[in-house]
């Protein structure tokens, strides 16, 4: 048991465990939460290292060989995600620290989300399609507990489709493990890559790889299976809305390029050229969405979906130089959407609303934050010399390379209409004057929105006011402590900020790796060595 | 025996599925827990019905004589019906905090989410 391997499983699961044990003492958990997802970095960055520096790793849990035990492998594209999975773990804990309500926290919101955090990293590093299955559910357990903590309203009525279409999916998942048995008798991803086409004829791989293409498809929010995510992703507190958004789509994501890179390669002129088409599609589908919307979080929601069309486009494009931009545009998206919930967030704590209309005038009030949000904003976008030029860049030359030119021109004028959403969400919220009638929102959004939706923001700005008035009464210690909390929650802001523009300047290092990543799996030779040894 | 496994399966998804588009939340549950059992049957079936020869390698011997019932699908099931049978412990919960919150158990009430 290779211990690299085992780490990003064993911190989180580690510290969600002390912090179920540490109940009932608040401050106690936060230490431990960030103590783990700092570890989690530390051991996501000692795993790609490692990966980096010596290939393909993999380890059997137990001891027994390949095909029968469970298998753990890494290869640079998991050890890239656990990486970023580190990353965003700890950026969001930091923020949860600021902004976390105590009655959520009281409620397991620590320990919940380290189980989120475990299920993540286990999908990244499972070897084996039922392990996979395993790791989905343990991710899914942490994401229906978080986003139906608090229990209002809005959270349960995202919380009960939100878990309904996950699990329907996760049914499709496991009717596909099934048949899958029945045909090739294992499960071992790198076993299933040399066996499958010689047991399965050509129409059953195809057939197989339909089911998993809907399975993941379905997680992933790829077009026509994304309504379940804008109904669901703006309702919890920002916290859990930043780490949704940034990481469990695209675990359907890292699914659907291992499953049809590994697997399902025996006719891409079908398969791929379906999931080609869904890319355009969903690009398409998910920005015009995102162009009708009026509220911050919904806007971003739509744009995750539209851009987990980019990064399909790479696995439809199927060649290594695709495939490095689809890994390139996943890490570049889970770092700056991440971030973009984060901001929406903050402007939630100042004002009490995520609605555009009565927002405004943040550009006067808080420049800084004005700052921050064109950051990832026009990163998103596509601008240079920001992270997302250089992503968006790999995709139009690798499609230009294989000649798919309709996809090409649909990722650049979704580009263009990204850029109008986030000049959209820029104009309203910060550069705008602030409406006349600042205070009580809740009363003017009433007539347009529905009364729950109004009520969700109006609790939450009381409860800001009431935490403003209970600062300025208490005594010097709280008002150090209110600071701690405000630096807690800019912090990864300003952190998220500063890597999205590193990793737009140093975007060539950066591709060198994701090309490595891709290379090896557009050859899958390498990973089944690396798992079943030279003698099979 | 498989033709009939198979006619089960296909009566349990096509009932799991019609149970789910219902507008009570309560037969949205039941329609769930029948498309987990449903998937359950599936994965037994593929793996091949043999009747009666549970894999024990005799005495002396190094291999089960002939065809064996396979281990591994069962202990796969086994599986997911312990995470079947957990997620829905939580649906149930769930669909009660739901009911309680929203005040009725008609799925159309609960839009006010969607776009």
């Amino acid at each position: 048991m290779t211990a690299v391997l085992a780490l990003p499983l064993l911190i989180p699961l580690g510290t969600a465990v002390a912090c179920l044990l540490a109940w009932g003492r608040p401050a106690v958990q936060r230490r431990l939460s960030l103590a783990g997802a700092a570890g989690l970095l530390g051991a996501g960055l000692f795993l790609l290292w490692t990966v980096a520096a010596r290939g393909i790793t993999a380890t059997q849990a137990g001891g027994w060989p390949a095909p029968f035990g469970i298998t753990l492998v890494a290869d640079l594209f998991a050890a890239i995600m656990v990486a970023v999975t580190g990353l965003v773990g700890l950026a969001v804990a930091t923020y949860a620290l600021g902004t976390m309500d105590a009655r959520r926290e009281a409620f397991g919101y620590q320990a919940l989300y380290h189980v989120l955090l475990l299920g993540v990293c286990g999908a990244f590093l499972a070897g084996d399609v039922f392990n996979l299955y395993v790791w989905f559910e343990v991710m899914l357990i942490g994401s229906f507990a978080l986003l139906a903590l608090g229990g209002e309203r809005a959270q349960m009525e995202g919380t009960i489709k939100y878990v309904t279409i996950n699990l329907l999916a996760s049914a499709l998942f496991l009717t596909a493990v099934g048949i899958l048995y029945g045909v090739a008798g294992t499960l071992n991803l790198a076993d299933l890559s040399r066996r499958l086409p010689q047991v399965a004829s050509p129409g059953l791989q195809t057939t197989l790889a339909m089911l998993f293409l809907a399975a993941f498809g379905i997680k992933a929010a790829v077009f026509p299976l994304f309504f379940w995510l804008p109904a669901s992703y703006h309702t919890p507190p920002a916290a859990t809305s930043a780490v949704f958004a940034g990481l469990l789509t695209k675990v359907g994501v890292y699914a659907l390029l291992r499953v049809f890179t590994l697997l399902f390669v025996h006719d891409p002129g079908t398969t791929h050229r379906v999931i080609l088409v869904l890319a355009g599609l969903t690009m398409v589908t998910g920005v015009l969405g995102a162009v009708a919307q009026r509220e911050f979080r919904r806007i971003l929601s739509f744009h995750i979906i539209s851009q987990i069309g980019y990064m399909i486009m790479g696995l439809g494009l199927y060649t290594p130089a695709a495939l490095a931009g689809s890994i390139f545009y996943i890490v570049h998206h889970i770092i700056v959407k991440t971030n973009l919930f984060l901001v929406s967030g903050a402007v939630w704590r100042l004002r009490g609303t995520y609605a555009l209309a009565p927002l405004g005038g943040l550009y006067r009030d808080a420049p800084a934050l004005a700052l921050l949000f064109a950051i990832p904003a026009l990163s998103l976008a596509g601008m240079p010399p920001l992270s997302g030029f250089a992503a968006k860049l790999a995709l139009v030359q690798a499609g230009l390379a294989g000649a798919a030119y309709a996809i090409v021109a649909t990722a650049l004028v979704v580009g263009l209409l990204t850029l109008f959403s986030m000049t959209k969400i820029w104009h309203e919220v910060f550069w705008k004057d602030a409406p006349e009638v600042v205070l009580e929102p809740e009363e003017r959004l009433l007539p347009s929105m529905g009364r729950e939706e109004a009520g969700l923001p109006a609790v939450g700005a009381r409860g800001v006011r009431t935490a403003g008035v209970r600062g300025s009464v208490r005594s010097h210690g709280a008002g150090a402590q209110a600071r701690g909390r405000t630096l807690a929650m800019l912090a990864p802001i300003v952190g998220l900020a500063v890597i999205t523009v590193l990793f737009g300047l140093l975007a060539e290092p950066a591709f060198r790796l994701t090309a490595r990543a891709a290379a090896q799996l557009a050859d899958p030779t390498g990973y089944v060595r690396a798992v079943l040894g030279d003698a099979r | 025996m498989t033709g009939l496994l198979a006619l089960v399966i296909g009566g349990l998804y096509a009932v799991g599925l019609y149970m789910m588009l219902r507008r009570s939340i309560v037969k949205l549950l039941i329609g769930l827990a029948l498309l987990n059992n449903a998937t359950n049957l599936v994965i037994f079936t593929s793996a091949g019905l043999v009747r009666a020869r549970p894999p024990i390698v005799p005495p002396g011997a190094v291999a089960p004589p002939g065809p064996t019932a396979d281990p591994v699908a069962q202990a796969l099931i086994l599986t997911a019906i312990v995470i079947g049978f957990g997620v829905l412990a939580f649906m149930v919960v769930l669909v009660h905090r739901v009911v309680q919150t929203v005040g009725t158990d008609d799925l159309d009430a609960m839009r006010s989410t969607d776009t």
